[in-house]
């Protein structure tokens, strides 16, 4: 079948469609039980979206109710239900599978010239772990919800707390498998499947972040998995291992639960940062300013981020001393990342930049992350910490990395990548409009909440005093701006997937194997295996005197 | 889409060749393998901690454990992997008929182990040592006690369940073995196999002493 496919030509015409992996096949089946990862992505893709909309709808719950002081829209209870879900949903059903799952299951074996992941499988049984996992999740959301916000600390998730805690505990732990398998999926392909001459240090910078990335989610999800099957033994059997009264100890469950679930941080952002890369270089036209120091900071963050959990715990009664080595190594963290912004800001420098979609996003991302991640500096001091413990300000520093760092990066790379998946061009006009208007919606979400943290307003309220009302009305008027945002390229990305133009081979002139493939791909990939001669990114300036 | 692995040779469609397969196959069970020990290091964790903080009462606690059974048990696992590693080396022979022996013998093996298990759960549960709250234990009133029995009951329950898993796995194992799958260039699967069941009796090797041999100096 492989054999058969002609060349294909750089421009499609529709009178002469070449067979390609979106029309290799029809039907339910074909989609439901393929090996195919560019469509698995697809089906990935499809979810998550799902997800991403739910998360969505209790967020805007959540910023309604904080227009007025009064808790007048929704019972405190329900106000609860609606932060746990929106951060359960979130976190676990979108953003850890979101670039990795979609982005990285289609494009790493392009990328280093392989037919398919190395367990196509296994990675279709992963998609279905997630898809169960969302269920019981689903089922948790439908007949309740959970109000222990999405840390399930101990002991109010064991002990107190009368909402779905076994069901969504249930719900993470299943769909922590399917990252685990995803991550060990693309080890395995990085190690094993690169086509000849793609040493390890020419591959892309994507593929590195998703290396770090996949160690993190092999070595650290297990451990949330644990940690989960402990809280349903004590909450459903009687298992005392975080209770006092039976010798246990609540601040073990806080040790375990941010030993996963700080490194998970890292799942989000490192993926993003492997875009932002791509995006970088390709729009700057200009060989990535050191190469290997962005590859070893995604290394050096995978391996730092396992010793930073106990700053999540400078308040719960952890020794002083070991705040204090907390404090220093999340500090640390901070050289790596900058290592990355530089690196990206220098390979702008006299690059010959144009302003398309991606490359605002990248722009975005580059400031938001820069905002974020310095004010993750400022929470891991040890004594200014105690003031901003559990106050807005968190909440506004992990969104700037989640949302702004995270989120942007995905959607730099879901329009970068976009005439690779479906063969067609998205309308630029309305694609920079809306990011755009995301870039000012997020700001004026999230900044007020850095002022409002640092004046004292704690996190998980459904009420507040009225000296923050003006402060939170704005930072729910910017979240509506924020909706529109997502919803505009929701409606283009899937109009153009009908009327978009036609994609041609490599629509941005970039490097890398994946653009040497038609658009769509086939199902294969490639028909022969390529070989690579060259360093990555060897983009030649074009000459301006 | 045409499926293009050749079931002759086991080679699937998306390598190049089957010592590329193996390779891959084989990091993939060691990357799963090192996800085992995260898993299993969170119940480590906990138990090294909480028996710093108690270690009277879980040794206390640890001489309700029958230790002859135990000890039995720990012989019956360290045969199943010998009979374990004696199925690999056939396979990697192409001895199907003697993969399908020693792969019925460490299945039959790891079924003795569960049948005893279950026996020593019975007995905790006549005793009343199961945790929660019916549990009663006569003597030392420290709370910690009832601790080491629910890391007794978790560690040992989870390892329980890797067996269940293993015992399934092996059964489909002998029936590809029947069939006549493995040869000299394709045996990579049982040796995977082989992997995982050395690393469940492994996790046991370490269950043992931490659980049943606690403070027998001082008894």
């Amino acid at each position: 079948m492989n054999a058969a496919l002609a060349p294909p030509p750089s421009a499609p015409t529709p009178s002469e469609t070449p067979t390609h992996y979106l029309n290799a096949s029809y039907g339910f089946r074909s989609w439901l039980l393929t090996l195919d990862h560019k469509r698995i992505a697809l089906l990935y893709l499809a979810s998550i979206t799902l997800f991403f909309f739910i998360g969505g709808f209790y967020a805007v719950l959540v910023r309604l109710e904080l227009v007025t002081p009064a808790g007048d829209l929704m019972s405190a209870e329900n106000y609860n239900t609606a932060f746990t879900l929106h951060g359960v949903v979130m976190i676990f059903f979108f953003l850890i599978p979101s670039i990795p799952a979609v982005l990285g299951n289609f494009l790493i074996p392009i990328m280093i010239g392989a037919r398919d992941l190395a367990f196509p499988k296994l990675n279709l049984l992963s998609w279905y772990i997630y898809m169960v996992g969302g269920m019981v999740a689903a089922y948790a959301l439908f007949t309740g919800g959970v109000d222990t916000g999405w840390t399930l600390y101990a002991p109010y998730s064991s002990t107190y707390s009368n909402s779905n805690v076994t069901a969504t505990a249930i719900a993470a732990f299943i769909t922590g498998f399917s990252s685990i398998l995803t991550g060990l999926n693309f080890v395995v392909t990085i190690h094993k499947m690169r086509a000849p001459g793609l040493t390890w240090f020419r591959l892309p910078l994507f593929v590195w972040a998703h290396y770090a990335t996949s160690v993190i989610q092999v070595l650290g999800t297990p451990v949330l998995a644990i940690t989960l099957v402990l809280l349903i033994l004590e909450r459903s059997f009687g298992f005392g291992f975080f209770d006092p009264a039976r010798g246990g100890d609540p601040v073990l469950f806080q040790h375990l639960f941010w030993f996963y679930s700080h490194p998970a941080v890292y799942i989000m952002i490192l993926p993003s940062m492997g875009v932002i890369s791509e995006l970088v270089t390709c729009f700057s036209r200009k060989k990535v300013f050191g190469y290997g120091f962005i590859a070893m900071s995604s290394v050096a963050i995978a391996v730092l981020g396992f010793l930073v959990w106990g700053h999540h715990m400078f308040v719960s009664g952890q020794s002083v001393y070991a705040g204090m080595v907390f404090s220093i190594l999340s500090f640390m963290v901070g050289i790596p990342s900058a290592i990355k912004v530089f690196n990206w800001t220098a390979t702008m420098y006299k690059g010959s930049i144009s302003y398309s979609t991606p490359m605002i996003y990248a722009f975005g991302f580059i400031g938001l992350f820069t905002i974020g991640g310095l004010t993750g500096l400022f929470l891991a001091n040890l004594g200014l910490d105690i003031h901003l413990h559990d106050t807005y300000f968190v909440v506004a520093h992990f969104h700037y990395i989640m949302v702004g760092g995270a989120v942007m990066g995905y959607l730099g790379g879901i329009h970068y990548w976009w005439p690779k998946m479906t063969g067609r061009l998205y309308p630029e006009g309305w694609a920079r409009f809306s990011a755009l208007v995301l870039f000012v919606g997020f700001n004026l979400t999230f900044f007020p909440q850095f002022l409002l943290g640092y004046m004292g307003m704690p996190r998980r309220y459904h009420a507040y005093p009225e000296e923050f009302q003006v402060l939170n009305v704005m930072s729910s008027a910017g979240a509506s701006i924020l909706g529109v945002g997502y919803l505009i390229p929701m409606i283009y990305l899937f109009w153009s997937m009908r009327y978009g133009r036609l994609a041609p081979e490599n629509p941005w002139g970039a490097k890398g194997l994946e653009w040497t493939t038609p658009s769509p791909p086939t199902t294969f990939n490639f028909d022969e295996t390529p070989v690579v001669t060259e360093e990555a990114y060897e983009y030649v300036k074009e000459e301006k005197h | 889409m045409s499926d293009h692995s050749s079931h002759g040779s086991g080679l699937a469609h998306q390598f190049d060749d089957l010592d590329q397969q193996l390779d891959a196959t084989t990091l993939g069970m060691w990357l799963f393998l090192a996800q085992e020990i995260m898993f299993f290091g969170g119940l480590f964790a906990a138990y090294t901690i909480y028996r710093n903080w108690h270690p009277e009462a879980f040794a206390e606690a640890s001489h309700h454990l029958d230790i002859k059974l135990g000890g039995f048990n720990t012989v019956v696992l360290i045969f199943s992997s010998l009979t374990m590693a004696l199925g690999v080396r056939a396979a990697q022979m192409g001895k199907n008929k003697a993969v399908f022996n020693y792969l019925f013998a460490t299945f039959m093996l790891g079924n003795v182990f569960l049948v005893v298990k279950a026996f020593e759960y019975h007995h905790k549960w006549v005793e009343g040592l199961i945790p929660g709250p019916w549990f009663r234990f006569e003597g030392s009133t420290d709370p910690a006690v009832q601790m080491f029995f629910n890391l007794y009951f978790a560690m040992t329950g989870m390892h329980a369940l890797h067996m269940i898993i293993g015992g399934g796995l092996l059964i489909y194992f002998m029936v590809q073995a029947r069939k006549n799958r493995y040869h000299e260039g394709y045996y990579g699967p049982v040796e995977i196999m082989g992997l995982y069941w050395h690393f469940v009796d492994i996790v046991w090797i370490f269950l043992f002493p931490l659980l049943y041999l606690l403070g027998l100096h001082n008894s």
